[in-house]
């Protein structure tokens, strides 16, 4: 079996991939994107801390699952305010949301 | 006993605080007849007060000092400051003295400030300052002397100001109280080093006087503990004060004020710069009696040669004005100097405390002071009647009114010769036992005072001829002929005289018959029965001088032109001018104010203001400022720079807890 | 053996998938690394015995979310779409790279202080049946998930109508 750790690096590696996505990119879906990452990243570990370290219970899984859930839902609609976003501001960058910027 | 003589203090506080609030609702007669009112109910009242206290019986020969009221308003550790009432002598006198006088002026200004806009004010702030003066003369400490001296001082700013459209009354009024405050300052020193020396502010200087009880005054007390501490504290102390009581009585230099504060109603000048305020210093010294006698005979000396001074400067001034209540005002001053060199050449005897000397001249300035103000008053009352009727101050403009207003002619006249000292008339007595108390001081300071004397005559026949002779102002005539003036004016004049004159008639009798029950057997310095003596070879020389310089000022001024004074003064062009000028005093107090104080402190000081302490919260509000800019930044509306902030934040966090 | 090999393929595909859907200045470009980063997070599920999560996984995430992305790109983006580039600014991406090192060395510092024990690998590669799963999906006992189940049911269909309010076309008054 592989080793936990190796599932623990790849998973962290992943969410700090997703974090200078979100943190660098300009494009709300881009973002999102990068956002996607993060959760995927955390999936990874519950679903390895589940079977490798306590193979007996089903929490880590059934976490999982409803984090997929949650995710769909909320990418659904953070798209429907990009969408909104886009009608009142005519463009996707998210330097365009200044209104109560100084 | 004496419990009614709380209303004394009360009356005019309502009145003041009725005609205050309430006056410019009132028509102005019903505003003047309560003012008037209230003023003759306490006029009555004092009157009663002296017929009670100087009947009753002496004991030792010594009238008692009575404290009806005395309540301790604040305590603070072994000082408390106190309000009370102290009935003794000379407060009793003065109580008739300024009832009496203040009466007088109610009533004279229905008559002169008739139409006047303001009127309602005018009595409340004459309520105003009665109180005061009041509450001066009964104090039974001295913080509530100072206090009430401070208050009538703001009583004859308001009234200086009164015309306060005016730009000279409002200059003047400035004048008036930024100079006795300077000088008060240093009466406030005199008082805190007295008190903290001696442990009390009272006057009875025993500690504190017991409500209720007669008691002898001027017992020592703590004063012993304050000798023990320095022999020159008491001395420096009661100079202080002095020199707070010489600003207040316009003794040289601090004289400045007085001749400006004439801008203020003729009524005003007769009440507050002629008869009640301006001798609160003279009380303040003849309060403070004993102590001078005791502790600080040698600074005796100051008052006297200022007083000295001061006399002849205001006696020389007075030759040269044009002005008549410029020339009244200097008078004035000249005459309180008398009462305060009266008061200074009392030396301390040989064997008793108080003795012969100290007697002499301790009553005579006493007495002086309670005939000067009757005179000065129906002076000054006069010169308000001339002034109504010309419509002018100077005495160019005046002349051979004599012919239209007779009354006021005749007690003009009268006040005149009193205060020339000729025998009948109040004057005489008076200054001449001053006279006779420089002259066992010194005979210098005896000549001296005796030559200002016949210099006090000369000027006043100059300006009573030159109001009453003289060539006629005939084109102003002709517009407007002056007239009497109504009799509410006419009548506080005659009685006035009345006064003078039965006062004169009465102490010149009694002196040279040796009667007795003169001024002397109510107030002297130990308050036991002193009997004066004429000494006839000053009380001749003294009539001889006036005489002369009556006959003098006579011969100068009464024709209908002066030629002799107009070759006088083309002789003397610059002495002339100078005199004008009164020496070029204010010029001086101006130089020194503006360049010396204005410059050298108070703009140093005004800059450290500034750029110091200001400058301090400038900075610290800049700095907040500056910081609030610089963290601005941070709210950037960027969602991503706000994410690298969560991150770091979280992993701050998470170090911080593996750590703990 | 197999094992290793597996992960280490899926590794790689997973992260550099990652790493270029990150970098890449296409839009596009980026949906589809995603969708084979969600690919591969299929392929560790079923590394690791979970066929039902990953089955899910394929349905849900690389099926459904995927197509929502590329139907809001494609509604959102027309100038990009059409080639324009999205430049990023050399600061943020310094800022980026620094703030994700620095998070990265912390985990990594944890992960190496923390033992973590492994259970006895006797445990076969016996994937976890579903009737097991289906079991603990409804059933309403201590440790099963009707709960979260339902709730996640009601959670979805609020998001809908909320999806549905904000992206409504405004009704334009006449």
């Amino acid at each position: 079996m592989i080793p936990i750790e190796c599932y623990f690096a790849l998973s962290a590696l992943l969410f700090f991939i997703g974090v200078y996505g979100f943190v660098t990119r300009r494009n709300l879906i881009a973002m999102l994107i990068s956002v996607e990452l993060v959760l995927n990243a955390v999936d990874i570990n519950f679903a390895a801390i589940n079977r490798l370290l306590y193979p007996q219970g089903m929490e880590g899984m059934f976490m999982t699952l409803f984090v997929i859930g949650v995710a769909a839902a909320e990418s659904a609609v953070a798209i429907a305010i990009i969408i909104n976003v886009y009608r009142n501001f005519r463009s996707d960058s998210v330097d365009a949301i200044k209104n109560m910027k100084r | 006993m004496y419990s009614y003589t709380i209303f004394i203090m009360l009356l005019p506080l309502l009145s003041f605080l009725v005609l205050g609030l309430a006056g410019m609702k009132m028509q102005h007669k019903v505003a003047g007849l309560i003012g008037t009112c209230s003023l003759g109910i306490v006029t009555i009242l004092s009157y009663m007060t002296a017929f009670q206290y100087f009947g009753a019986e002496r004991v030792d020969g010594v009238y008692q000092t009575f404290v009806p009221y005395n309540f301790t308003w604040l305590p603070l550790g072994n000082l408390h400051f106190d309000l009370g009432i102290l009935l003794d002598p000379i407060s009793v006198m003065m109580l008739i003295v300024i009832s009496t006088v203040s009466l007088m002026v109610h009533i004279y200004s229905f008559g002169y400030m008739h139409g006047e806009k303001g009127f309602q004010r005018y009595y409340a702030f004459l309520s105003l300052f009665t109180m005061s003066m009041l509450g001066l003369v009964l104090a039974t400490n001295i913080f509530q002397m100072y206090m009430f001296w401070e208050l009538v001082g703001v009583s004859s700013y308001l009234l200086i100001g009164f015309y306060y459209p005016l730009k000279p009354a409002i200059a003047a009024s400035k004048k008036a109280f930024i100079v006795t405050r300077f000088a008060d300052m240093f009466f406030l020193i005199g008082i805190l080093t007295f008190g903290y020396f001696v442990d009390s502010f009272s006057f009875s200087f025993a500690g504190d006087i017991v409500m209720g009880q007669g008691t002898t005054p001027f017992i020592e007390g703590n004063v012993a503990k304050a000798v023990a501490a320095g022999g020159f504290i008491i001395p420096t102390a009661l100079v202080l004060m002095f020199i707070g009581g010489a600003g207040k009585s316009a003794m040289f230099p601090l004289h400045i004020w007085l001749p400006d504060a004439m801008e203020g109603p003729t009524p005003v000048s007769a009440l507050i710069h002629a008869a009640t305020m301006v001798v609160a210093g003279v009380f303040q010294i003849a309060r403070m009696f004993p102590l001078w006698i005791e502790y600080a005979p040698g600074a005796m000396s100051v008052i006297v040669w200022v007083g000295v001074f001061t006399a002849f400067y205001a006696a020389a001034v007075a030759c040269a004005q044009s002005d008549i209540k410029r020339v009244l005002a200097f008078s004035t001053i000249s005459q309180i100097a008398f009462m305060m060199v009266a008061l200074g050449v009392s030396l301390p005897g040989h064997e008793a405390l108080m003795d012969n000397h100290a007697q002499l001249g301790y009553m005579a300035g006493m007495f002086h002071l309670f005939t000067h103000a009757m005179f000065k008053a129906c002076l000054f009352l006069c010169a308000g009647c001339i002034i109504h009727a010309v419509h002018s101050n100077e005495m160019s403009l005046m002349g051979g009114l004599r012919k239209y207003m007779p009354i006021t002619h005749i007690t003009f006249l009268i006040s005149c010769l009193a205060i020339a000292g000729i025998p009948f008339f109040s004057g005489f007595s008076s200054k001449d036992e001053i006279i006779t108390a420089c002259f066992q001081y010194s005979p210098v300071a005896g000549w001296i005072m005796t030559g200002i004397a016949a210099m006090t005559a000369f000027y006043m026949f100059r300006l009573y001829y030159g109001i009453f002779w003289g060539t006629e102002n005939v084109e102003a005539h002709e517009h407007h002929t002056p007239h009497e003036a109504p009799l509410s004016m006419t009548v506080p004049l005659i009685v006035l005289c009345v006064i003078t004159c039965g006062v004169g008639i009465y102490t010149t009798l009694g002196g040279f018959l040796g009667w007795g029950g003169s001024f002397g057997s109510y107030v002297s310095a130990a308050g036991t029965d002193y009997t004066i003596h004429f000494d006839a070879q000053i009380a001749a020389t003294s009539t001889i001088i006036a005489i002369l310089s009556i006959c003098l000022a006579t011969y100068i001024y009464k024709g209908e032109s002066q030629p002799i004074a107009d070759r006088l003064y083309k002789t003397f062009p610059r002495l002339h001018r100078a005199a004008y000028k009164r020496f070029y005093q204010d010029e001086i107090w101006q130089y020194v104010t503006h360049r010396i104080i204005f410059r050298c402190v108070s703009t140093p000081i005004a800059w450290f203001d500034r750029h110091v302490v200001d400058g301090t919260f400038n900075f610290m509000a800049w700095g907040a400022n500056e910081a609030g800019e610089s963290i601005r930044s941070w709210q950037s509306g960027d969602v991503r720079q706000y994410a690298v902030w969560f991150l770091t934040g979280a992993v701050a966090l998470t170090l911080i807890l593996l750590c703990i | 053996m197999g094992n290793t090999v597996m992960f280490i393929i899926l590794a790689v595909l997973i992260l550099g998938s990652a790493l270029m859907c990150v970098t890449t200045t296409r839009i596009m470009r980026a949906a589809t690394f995603m969708l084979f980063v969600l690919f591969g997070v299929a392929g560790i599920y079923f590394l690791l015995d979970y066929t039902f999560l990953g089955a899910a996984q394929i349905s849900v995430y690389a099926g459904g979310v995927t197509m929502i992305y590329v139907f809001a790109i494609q509604l959102v983006s027309k100038r990009t779409l059409q080639g324009l580039e999205e430049r990023v600014k050399s600061s943020r991406m310094i800022t980026g790279a620094l703030a994700s090192l620095l998070g990265l060395v912390v985990v990594g510092l944890i992960l190496l202080k923390t033992g973590f024990y492994t259970v006895d690998m006797s445990a076969s590669d016996v994937e976890l049946p579903m009737r097991t799963i289906g079991a603990a999906l409804v059933g309403a006992g201590k440790y099963q998930y009707v709960l979260p189940f339902e709730f996640i049911s009601v959670f979805l269909l609020a998001c809908i109508i909320g999806g549905l309010v904000v992206a409504r076309k405004e009704e334009k008054e006449l």
